[in-house]
């Protein structure tokens, strides 16, 4: 391409970064270039490059930019568009170490509001963040060193926070007996750097079992198991592996979505950190069932002892020949809670904004490149792994007729003991509340925020309700994601709620009218609403019906349920 | 191309076809609407390769670029060819129904091997060998060319060169394959179908055909001589001699754009009369006798033909400024003065005239025109749609036309020789925003134009010690400027370009060599032996 | 191969491969549209078009989603019309919408579009208009964001790449790398942007200048049709003349050569035309 690139040259040091992901550059010699579709299908490094330049030196220079444009034939208006898109790239930012404060809704309940106002005191530079992922110790800061590297901490304090980069944290608290669980059994126990200590456990198992059996045989569980999907969605998995493994094309694609990133969700993360061989084996099996020769595993950007363990994971497997035919690489977000949507992560990992595509055509048939691909979130794929193990007959024993086998459900707030929860779909809310050592402090409940930001609040009327797919829906309420917040009777859901609004304005991708101008309006008459503007109910709702109406996604189409539900509950 | 003086094939085809050559054309800045459908082309996933020694902004684009050395073309032509038959990607059924003289050809060719094109032409042989083997394969291709391959001494032998290729694979008569000359200006295409050509009445009907002549004699009611004219080149040379004393000029500024500017003043000065009809007083009505201004775009009516051939309407929007006139009023009024009334036709009735002389013309009446958003030609009837690509009648089986022929061509070096005097190659051409000697765009404010300025690889301009912007001095055989430099990196060490727009301060003819193509007439712009001296 | 659906009640049969919007218009009915263009492939954002398919979840946008066997179309519900009443709202709401034609006036008039309902307070992407050079003006307060500009900037046209959407959610904006100046960017000012935008946000100085001086007048101006007087592409052209003068040129959307798409010396090189004349 005829690109203009900037005037600015990149430092040595981005330069060698950047090259580490593209390649060193050689010079033509003024008689032949090779480039056309060959160095234009080089785009997907567009974000892994930006990374590299960040993590070099805590900002993307304009220097850098260029440079990166130059190598992959990325025109720099373009590639400046992407980069801004990603929360995590500072673009043309100070070099430097970088932090981030978690004040989203778990963690502004449990200290981060007063964390914030220290550091805002004392002068601290610092990015005030949306969900860390580590609910169940807030609040939680995320912080950056060049040439170092990320590092989570949690809980932090103001004084803590100011450490360089922490030490990896356990991948969280199990506090239910390991002989009860089946997608848990190994957390804390498996050396998550370790094949061997994998294998031990019976780790690549269930992928030999299935080669053995072949991929007609392994759908065929799927759907024996009728096994749905635990991202929200509650699809038929063995429907949509056979779609894939059944879609005309040479070249298929599978992708393991752990771009977790709903508020109060950490149940992929804690799979990802703590038995990482396990999500490399269930991709595997993924790819070997649907034909798909490529994997990718996209990672959330805010997950790095993740991803750091998931490519250690692929690297030994790999090496050990484990996953013959099989090319899987893993791809890091780069803070945007748009790409947990299949579509907008598609656009990410090919190197582009994170906007979300209208769907038909469905992934199935078009997806990553414009090929029939598979995506699934973790614990999906944990849970697909699981079938093969035990059999589609006895998966579908567990939990109800509709909602089958275990379920994780990420519990934080108010509770005694926080933390990732396995049980059989069906569990009573109230049951998973008293697993988890009931309300704090003796307090009552005051609400509960199912399937995070994109839910709906339920107040203690909904204790009795069994946790199923078919009951939440015909409650009228989500699973969502399995995230369960919950607030004690002393809550003032004001603030919950202005940050709940404030996440959809930050987070919307901007591409629908909406989504990009309804999340801001929504927020703002939210505002005068709390302040005591009744007038304001109207505005709200007609938001958020054309915000659920008409918007592309479904970011924009649950922007409003949580509001929603809170005023109609009266909790504000 | 086989008797028609036109492209083959449609812009459209180019966004379908499979592979594409851009051979010596810069079209991303000098066709920038043409280089549009070549990237739909590109986008539907043509494989692109670009022939040119500059890595220009269309270069930029190819999945190849092969940076040959200026004026090398016919060797790498030759060795493609060559290279086709070796790996037995000619269409055999084709040569043997619709060519001939391909065994004059494969024999002229035999001698063009990879390495001593190589050699010649700087690209190393086994990229030759992908493109022949791209090319020789591809299911539709398209080889698209502009001055690169016709601003040179052998300009007619370069465009054969290519034809062959066509001819050797059967990329030509079929919808996505053709040969592809992008005309360079808004109607030089349209000038060709007039009959403004020294050797054609309109329609490229040949002048020497007493048949053809004798039907234009009696609708003209005047005698046509019977033999062909001179071409440009000729009339400098007949001005030299002294046979051409009187020169009218219409629409060119030839002072500016004429090679070997020097000696082009020369003989515009040693004319006895010369008569300017133009809309700006360019540089060469200032030396005329008689400047006739005329009206100019949007100011009158009448016809263009593209690239496509096809046929379009201009209409006059706004009234020429002052005592500007209309072409055609100004020219019956001379034929008046001289003593023969012409009627001043309107333009419609004067392209209906060039109608009744031009088959190719016949069916495009100023109604169907307006009807179809234009027609290509040919045209024959008011029935007929015009056609999309030419020579379909080349896969007609049997075949019962004139066949196609082979013509053998040999490399020549250009004329103008680098030695260690003048060692630097000198090419030129055009950017986006300019137009050729910038009578008309240098009048309009285009915010990133870049003005006179020679430009050079930085390895050559640190071996000259300049930094950019400094003034050299561009030293060739006929002449000496001065320009600023300009550090290109799609330039190799030994390759300097400039463009033609600035020639009032930059007046890269002085450089040029008038060297000319016999057949054509066109002088050897592109290739032009240089030194460049650093100013103290 | 046909396609039978039903479109507000009424049984439509047309060709395969159409979309809804299109499938409106061939049987007389018009929904409104901002990012979609004859030219462009459907960006799918404005979301104007929303109208109601049965048997799904949410309102189905017209310009994007192709017409299948047996879809039952609503397009003038309470439920469709709400959200285009909201969506015009909100777009009004943010941006400066009084020059994008009389069509869009109408619409907001008929759907009894209330654009200040949101009140003064409302934040809006008003901006100073970027000038930068005599060709080019880039009045970013009357940006509706629907991505027609870098489209025909990018891919599906020009291939120059010089804009795109950058930043995120109501932060999003159109803009060149770093905002650097266009005349440092890529931008070989073919003005294809300014050719597609329909809200006036982006326009020739020419134009912009007698927009902001109000002699600008439409209804006074006449369109001739010509062809560029510069290379031999071919590229039809529009002159558009205000009092005997020329004021705009651009090449008709209809054209094939050119879908509307000019290069600098099309679309702006003719002013030498006055060169000579003014002074």
């Amino acid at each position: 391409m005829d690109l203009r690139l900037l005037l600015e040259r990149p430092t040595e040091a981005e330069r060698m970064a950047i090259d580490a992901v593209v390649g060193s550059e050689e010079r033509h010699n003024g008689r032949v270039v090779f480039g056309g579709h060959a160095a234009r299908e080089r785009r997907h490094l567009l974000l892994p490059a930006l990374h590299a330049a960040q993590d070099a030196t805590g900002a993307v220079s304009r220097g850098a930019l260029s440079y990166i444009c130059d190598r992959l034939s990325v025109p720099p208006a373009d590639a400046y568009g992407v980069a801004t898109f990603y929360a995590l790239f500072d673009v043309d930012g100070e070099p430097g170490s970088t932090l981030h404060v978690c004040d989203d809704v778990v963690c502004s309940q449990y200290g981060a509001t007063e964390l914030c106002a220290t550091l805002d005191a004392d002068g601290v530079d610092y990015h005030r963040s949306p969900c860390l992922g580590q609910c169940d110790r807030a609040p939680a800061a995320m912080s950056h060193r060049p040439g170092v590297g990320y590092g989570v901490a949690a809980p932090v304090t103001a004084r803590s926070v100011a450490a360089p980069v922490p030490e990896e944290l356990p991948p969280g608290f199990i506090h239910q007996e390991r002989d009860q669980l089946s997608l848990l059994n190994r957390i804390g126990v498996v050396d998550p750097e370790s094949l061997d200590s994998y294998r031990r456990l019976g780790g690549f198992g269930v992928l030999a079992r299935a080669m053995e059996m072949g991929p007609q045989a392994v759908i065929g569980e799927l759907k024996k198991s009728n096994l749905r999907g635990r991202g929200g969605a509650a699809f038929p998995i063995g429907l949509k592996w056979e779609g894939v493994r059944n879609a005309s094309g040479d070249v298929k694609y599978v992708i393991g979505n752990g771009d977790e990133s709903e508020p109060g969700t950490f149940k992929d993360r804690l799979l990802m950190e703590g038995d990482p061989f396990a999500v490399v084996e269930a991709m595997a099996l993924y790819g070997f069932a649907t034909g798909a020769s490529h994997g990718f595993l996209y990672v959330r950007g805010e997950y790095p002892t993740a991803e750091r363990r998931l490519r250690g994971a692929i690297d030994q497997a790999a090496t050990a020949g484990l996953l013959p035919g099989f090319e899987l690489e893993v791809r890091r977000g780069a803070g945007a809670y748009i790409c947990g949507e299949e579509t907008a992560l598609f656009a990410s990992i090919e190197g582009h904004r994170g906007e979300p595509r209208q769907k038909p055509p469905f992934p199935t048939e078009s997806g990553v490149f414009g090929k029939p691909t598979g995506i699934n979130n973790i614990e999906t794929l944990l849970a697909a792994l699981h079938v093969i193990a035990i059999g589609g007959s006895r998966f579908a024993a567990i939990g109800t007729e509709q909602s089958t086998g275990p379920k994780l459900f990420c519990v934080s707030g108010a509770v005694e003991r926080p933390g990732v929860y396995e049980v059989e779909f069906g569990i009573l809310l109230g049951d998973l509340l008293a697993l988890a050592g009931g309300i704090r402090e003796g307090a009552r409940l005051g609400a509960v925020l199912m399937g995070g930001a994109a839910g709906v609040f339920a107040d203690a009327s909904a204790l009795d309700m069994p946790l199923t797919f078919e009951d939440t829906r015909a409650a009228g309420t989500t699973l969502g994601s399995g995230s369960m917040i919950f607030f004690d009777d002393r809550t003032d859901f004001g603030p919950v709620l202005t940050r709940i609004a404030r996440f959809f304005r930050e987070e919307s991708c901007g591409q629908c009218v909406p989504c990009r101008i309804g999340t801001v309006r929504q927020e703002e008459s939210l505002t005068r609403f709390l302040s005591g503007a009744d007038v304001e109910r109207t505005t709200l709702d007609d938001l958020a019906r054309v915000m659920t109406d008409a918007s592309i996604c479904g970011l924009g189409q649950t922007a409003s349920t949580a509001v929603q539900s809170a005023i109609g509950l009266g909790l504000v | 191309m086989f008797g028609a003086g036109g492209g083959t094939s449609s812009y459209q085809e180019i966004e379908e076809t499979d592979f594409i050559v851009m051979w010596g054309s810069n079209a991303r800045e000098a066709h920038p609407i043409f280089f549009h459908h070549v990237l739909k082309g590109v986008r539907n996933g043509a494989r692109m390769f670009a022939v040119d020694p500059r890595r220009t902004s269309t270069a930029a684009w190819a999945d190849v670029w092969l940076g040959i050395d200026v004026g090398s073309d016919i060797a790498l032509a030759n060795a493609v060819g060559r290279e086709i038959i070796a790996q037995g990607l000619q269409d055999m059924d084709f040569i043997e129904n619709a060519t001939e003289n391909f065994d004059g050809y494969a024999e002229a060719v035999d001698s063009y091997t990879l390495d001593r094109a190589e050699q010649i032409t700087g690209v190393p042989g086994d990229v030759i060998k992908m493109l022949a083997h791209e090319y020789g394969s591809a299911e539709t291709a398209q080889i698209c060319w502009t001055l690169g391959i016709t601003e040179h001494h052998n300009a007619t032998d370069n465009v054969l060169a290519l034809i062959n290729l066509a001819l050797l694979t059967g990329h030509v008569g079929r919808y996505g394959s053709g040969l592809v000359p992008v005309r360079g200006q808004n109607n030089v295409q349209g000038g060709g179908d007039m009959g403004a050509l020294p050797n054609k009445l309109p329609g490229f009907q040949d002048v020497e055909n007493a048949d053809l002549r004798g039907k234009c004699e009696a609708i003209w009611g005047c005698f046509i001589p019977p033999d062909a004219g001179w071409h440009i080149s000729r009339m400098h040379e007949a001005m030299d001699e002294g046979i051409l004393r009187c020169l009218y000029v219409l629409g060119e500024n030839p002072l500016q754009s004429e090679a070997d500017g020097k000696k082009m003043k020369e003989r515009l000065e040693n004319l006895e009369f010369m008569v300017v009809q133009d809309i700006f007083l360019t540089a060469t009505a200032e030396l005329a006798d008689v400047v006739f201004p005329a009206a100019g775009w949007g100011e009158t009516d009448g016809t263009f033909t593209s690239s496509e051939r096809r046929v379009q309407r201009v209409r006059k929007a706004i009234d020429p400024p002052g005592e500007a006139r209309d072409d055609i009023e100004i020219l019956c009024d001379l034929a008046r003065a001289m003593g023969t009334d012409w009627l001043t036709p309107s333009a419609e009735e004067a392209w209906d005239e060039l109608r009744a002389v031009s088959p190719m013309h016949a069916g495009m009446s100023y109604a169907r025109l307006d009807e179809l958003g234009g027609i290509q030609w040919p045209c024959p009837d008011e029935t007929s749609g015009g056609e999309l690509f030419l020579h379909s009648r080349l896969w007609d089986r049997p075949m019962t036309t004139t066949p196609a022929p082979f013509h053998a061509v040999e490399y020549a070096a250009p004329v103008d020789e680098l030695t260690p005097e003048f060692p630097t190659r000198l090419t030129t051409g055009r950017r986006l925003d300019s137009y050729n000697t910038g009578v008309q765009s240098g009048r309009y404010s285009a915010p990133r134009r870049i003005f006179g300025s020679i430009d050079l690889s930085p390895e050559d301009g640190a071996d000259l010690g300049v930094a950019e912007g400094d003034r050299v001095r561009i030293v060739s055989r006929r002449g000496s400027i001065e320009a600023p430099v300009r550090f290109d990196g799609s330039l190799r060490p030994g390759l300097a370009f400039m463009s033609v727009h600035f020639p009032d301060d930059t007046d890269v003819n002085v450089l040029t060599l008038d060297a000319w193509d016999p057949k054509s007439g066109t002088a050897e712009f592109k290739a032009t032996a240089i030194r460049v001296e650093a100013i103290a | 191969m046909t396609i039978t659906a039903t479109i507000n009640g009424q049984g439509v049969t047309v060709a395969e491969g159409v979309t809804i919007l299109d499938a409106c218009r061939q049987v007389g009915i018009d929904i409104p549209t901002l990012c979609h263009g004859p030219t462009l492939t459907p960006a799918n954002v404005c979301r104007v078009c929303m109208v109601e398919l049965e048997g799904s979840r949410v309102l189905a946008p017209s310009c994007s989603r192709m017409l299948e066997d047996g879809m039952v179309i609503n397009t003038d519900t309470e439920r469709a019309g709400h959200s285009r009443r909201l969506v015009m709202e909100l777009l009004g709401s943010a941006s400066e919408l009084d020059r994008t034609g009389s069509k869009l006036d109408a619409w907001l008039e008929g759907h009894e579009a209330d654009i200040d309902r949101f009140g003064p307070g409302s934040a809006t992407v008003a901006a100073e208009p970027k000038i930068q050079d005599d060709l080019y003006v880039r009045d970013y307060g009357r940006c509706i964001l629907c991505y027609k500009c870098v489209d025909a900037c990018g891919e599906q046209h020009q291939n120059t790449f010089a804009i795109a959407v950058a930043g995120r959610g109501f932060d999003a904006h159109i803009s060149t790398e770093f905002d650097v100046a266009l005349p440092d960017s890529a931008c070989v000012y073919c003005g294809n942007c300014i050719a597609v935008c329909p809200t006036g946000a982006l326009e020739g100085r020419i134009a912009w200048d007698m927009k902001e001086a109000g002699t600008w007048d439409v209804s006074q101006q006449q369109v001739t049709r010509t062809v560029c007087s510069y290379c031999g592409v071919g590229c039809n052209l529009d002159i558009h003349t205000q009092d005997g003068r020329i004021v705009d040129v651009t090449s008709p959307m209809d054209h094939e050569v050119t879908l509307g798409n000019l290069c600098i010396k099309g679309r702006f090189g003719w002013m030498y035309v006055y060169s000579g004349v003014d002074e």
